[in-house]
């Protein structure tokens, strides 16, 4: 096995010989390199190594509170870096072990209130920080090693379920978990309040400093999610993270070479759930307190469309996932922000769609002409079908053109928010000409539906919005930003 | 030259259907056997036996004497036994090369904490597991070289994949091949280098190999004995040309009228 070329004596002198491929000695011609500039500078960045773009990132993101002083924009911050911790680990279990998790959650909760137990007066009880921090970890990765128990013997769906009432199982016994035998164990839907802070080398980190968000925290999860980064990247190019990978693309095969299937899926569970402990001792010294429904389904959905969109299976995929969902969440809060952003992408993808041909002219001039014809004749029925609150910009023209009635009836919410539905999957059916004309009603009509429904109903819309750009990336880019194409069956 | 796999009256039904009955059947140390049958014979499920998927419902399997029934199929394979997939089973979302390094994990121990450390010891692994691959790999001439080792294995072509299957069995230092049908799906040309292939394996990598093929040409070009099985029994057993001339191999491959008007 030592010669490397075992066949060198059979090559005949012509013909194809054994062993020797001429694609292979071509490749380097035939790669196909995109030219100009750009191209150039593709390739520069490709040499680029990756704790290059960890260090850039890591300084860029802490420099954030020196730029900005707002205590929200801190704490927004804070908010996300937790995010991509949360999404790093759930990316052991779903995107290396390739095993649906749906209890994955709960272990972020298993970890904020171990921490709560450990150090407030809940039991009375005062750990110190370094002793505290480091049990949570280990007993969540119990817990999830617990919660791995049912992938010995199930995949796909059925563990999702199984996985699905632990989540469940999680928030009932936190919830009623107040009254256990007349005992008092987890402050049920109250909570716990009154956490003690972190405590590391002698110096309280205090959350709040002369009334604004302190930056200790946001440095100190900065911190800890740099050394998780490095420590999976190093996972994921070490045997186990091959072996993790192996079992994500085929199981038996991956037993049949040697590689103990049963304890893999054990330790990617119980190394997801560490993660999430650890993320939970940081919410909870930060928030002084825990309550059950934080750790539910909302927060299991939003982590999954983070893995999701920026691509499950690679880290840095997962983590720009974060950084897009956790600020736009947070910016879709804001009426007037969502707005902006929600004008920003229709206008975006009405550009990206078209490119630069003449179809985009005709549709963007029939659509703010359709806008200002609808306006008018609105406004010349019935002054009041346009004297709701007013969409303001560019210059005012947008009072002109979206219709905004000061009352609707109650039938006009669900009934233009179904056919904006209905119009927007007519479109995928149709011609492409049809397809034209049938486009300038819709962007009105998600306008409209913006305007009257999306805004009045702010909660809910956050969450549409994050549906949307779910369903349009996922048929654009069905791996996710940064992910990489993966084949199933070839 | 001692027996290295034994299978001593192994049997094993699937709901009342009998998929092998009584077989016995061994391998000695650097052997090439064929093992040759109409489909359903039950050839894959011999293989699916010995390396632990399914468990014989009776009779014992031993390597090396040592008895391998009710180990894991990962345990199998680290004492020594190795095999390919008659469907192609590669991690096709992962590189060449670490298809490769992946089948390592048995016979080395760099645990998750050194790994997140990156101690020099798991280092020094990491490059041997490397150098290991590319020597498997280097086995199939410039097929599987260059670029192609970062390639997914999904770009490769069937051909080249039933080569990969082969680099990544022969990674787990097995003892024992068992190569499921290696040639299928090949050109003749390939079929042809496949054969010799099969051969060097024994030659350069030590290995003692258990061919199930359906390509008489292969079967005669590489086996020292050829065992024929049908509906779960041993037929014949013995050299290509008895094997080959045997009537009831005939008789199971062509059917009763063929051999009659013979």
């Amino acid at each position: 096995m030592s010669d490397s070329t075992p066949h060198s004596s059979h090559i005949p002198a012509e013909g194809p010989a054994v062993g020797q491929d001429e694609w292979v000695a071509r490749h380097g011609e035939r790669r196909l390199l995109r030219g100009g500039r750009l191209g150039k500078l593709e390739e520069r960045l490709r040499v680029v190594p990756w704790w290059v773009w960890l260090i850039l990132f890591v300084a860029a993101f802490s420099l954030l509170p020196v730029v900005e002083s707002s205590g929200y924009v801190r704490r927004v911050a804070f908010d996300t870096v937790l995010y991509m911790l949360l999404a790093l680990g759930l990316n052991i279990v779903v995107g290396w072990g390739g095993l649906l998790d749906l209890g994955y959650v709960a272990l972020y909760g298993v970890g904020a209130y171990t921490y709560a137990f450990l150090a407030s007066d809940q039991f009375g009880v005062h750990l110190p920080t370094l002793l505290a921090v480091p049990i949570t970890v280990i007993i969540g990765a119990l817990v999830g090693l617990l919660l791995g128990l049912p992938s010995r013997r199930l995949t796909g769906d059925y563990l999702a379920i199984v996985t699905l009432f632990f989540l469940q199982l999680f928030q009932t016994l936190m919830t009623n978990g107040d009254s256990v035998f007349g005992h008092d164990l987890t402050g049920g839907p109250n909570g716990i309040l009154n956490i003690d802070p972190f405590h590391i080398f002698g110096h309280d980190l205090a959350v709040q400093h002369g009334g604004v968000f302190a930056v200790s925290y946001f440095y100190l999860a900065l911190a800890v999610f740099a050394v998780v980064y490095v420590a999976l990247r190093f996972v994921n190019l070490s045997r186990t993270g091959r072996a993790w990978r192996s079992l994500r693309e085929d199981p038996l095969a991956a037993e049949a070479m040697g590689m103990p299937v049963n304890w893999l899926k054990l330790m990617s569970f119980s190394f997801g759930a560490g993660v999430a402990a650890l993320t939970g001792t940081l919410f909870s010294a930060l928030n002084a307190s825990v309550f059950p429904l934080t750790f539910y389904f909302i927060l299991l959905i939003v982590v999954y469309t983070m893995v999701i969109l920026g691509g499950s299976g690679s880290q840095s995929g997962v983590v720009l996932g974060a950084l897009i969902i956790g600020p736009l969440l947070e910016l879709l809060r804001d009426p007037g922000k969502a707005r902006i952003l929600f004008y920003a992408a229709l206008v975006g993808g009405v550009v990206f769609g078209f490119r630069r041909s003449r179809t985009l002219g005709i549709v963007s001039g029939a659509t703010i002409a359709f806008g200002f014809v609808m306006h008018a004749a609105a406004s010349a029925h019935d002054a009041a079908w346009v004297a709701g609150d007013k969409a303001s910009g560019f210059g005012g023209a947008m009072a002109h053109w979206v219709v905004v009635p000061a009352h609707l009836a109650s039938w006009v919410q669900p009934t233009t928010y179904v056919g904006l539905i209905g119009l927007a999957l007519l479109l995928t059916l149709v011609d492409r000409r049809v397809r034209i004309v049938l486009l300038v009603p819709t962007l009105y009509l998600a306008a409209f539906v913006w305007e009257n429904v999306m805004l009045a109903n702010p909660e809910p819309m956050r969450y549409i919005v994050l549906g949307v750009i779910l369903v349009s990336l996922m048929i654009l880019r069905p791996n996710g930003l940064l992910g990489e194409r993966r084949v199933e069956i070839v | 030259m001692g027996k290295l796999l034994e299978l001593k009256g192994v049997s094993l039904s699937f709901g009342g259907l009998q998929v092998v009955n009584d077989l016995n059947l061994h391998l000695d140390e650097g052997e090439i056997v064929s093992v040759i049958g109409p489909n359903g014979a039950g050839k894959t499920t011999l293989f699916n036996l010995i390396t632990g998927i399914y468990r014989p419902a009776s009779g014992d399997i031993t390597l090396d004497g040592r008895s391998l029934v009710g180990l894991q199929p990962h345990q199998i394979s680290q004492r020594g036994i190795s095999r390919t997939f008659q469907t192609l089973r590669l991690f096709l979302n992962m590189s060449v090369k670490e298809n490769v390094m992946a089948a390592a994990y048995g016979h080395t121990n760099a645990g998750i904490f050194r790994s997140m450390l990156r101690t020099p010891g798991m280092r020094r692994e990491e490059r041997e597991i490397e150098q290991l691959a590319q020597e498997r790999l280097a086995f199939f001439g410039e097929r599987l070289m260059g670029y192609r080792w970062d390639q997914p294995a999904y770009s490769l072509s069937y051909a080249n994949r039933r080569r990969l299957e082969i680099a990544r069995a022969t990674a787990s230092n097995p003892r024992v091949l068992l190569l499921d049908e290696p040639a299928a799906g090949m050109n003749p040309s390939e079929t042809h280098e496949i054969t010799e292939l099969i051969a060097q394996l024994r030659t350069d990598g030590g290995y003692t190999i258990l061919v199930i093929e359906h390509d008489m040409h292969v079967v005669e070009g590489i086996s020292d004995r050829v065992v024929a099985l049908d509906h779960g029994v041993k037929i014949a057993e013995g050299s290509f040309e008895t094997v080959a001339t045997n009537e009831k191999v005939i008789e199971a491959y062509l059917g009763l009228q063929t051999t009659a008007t013979k």
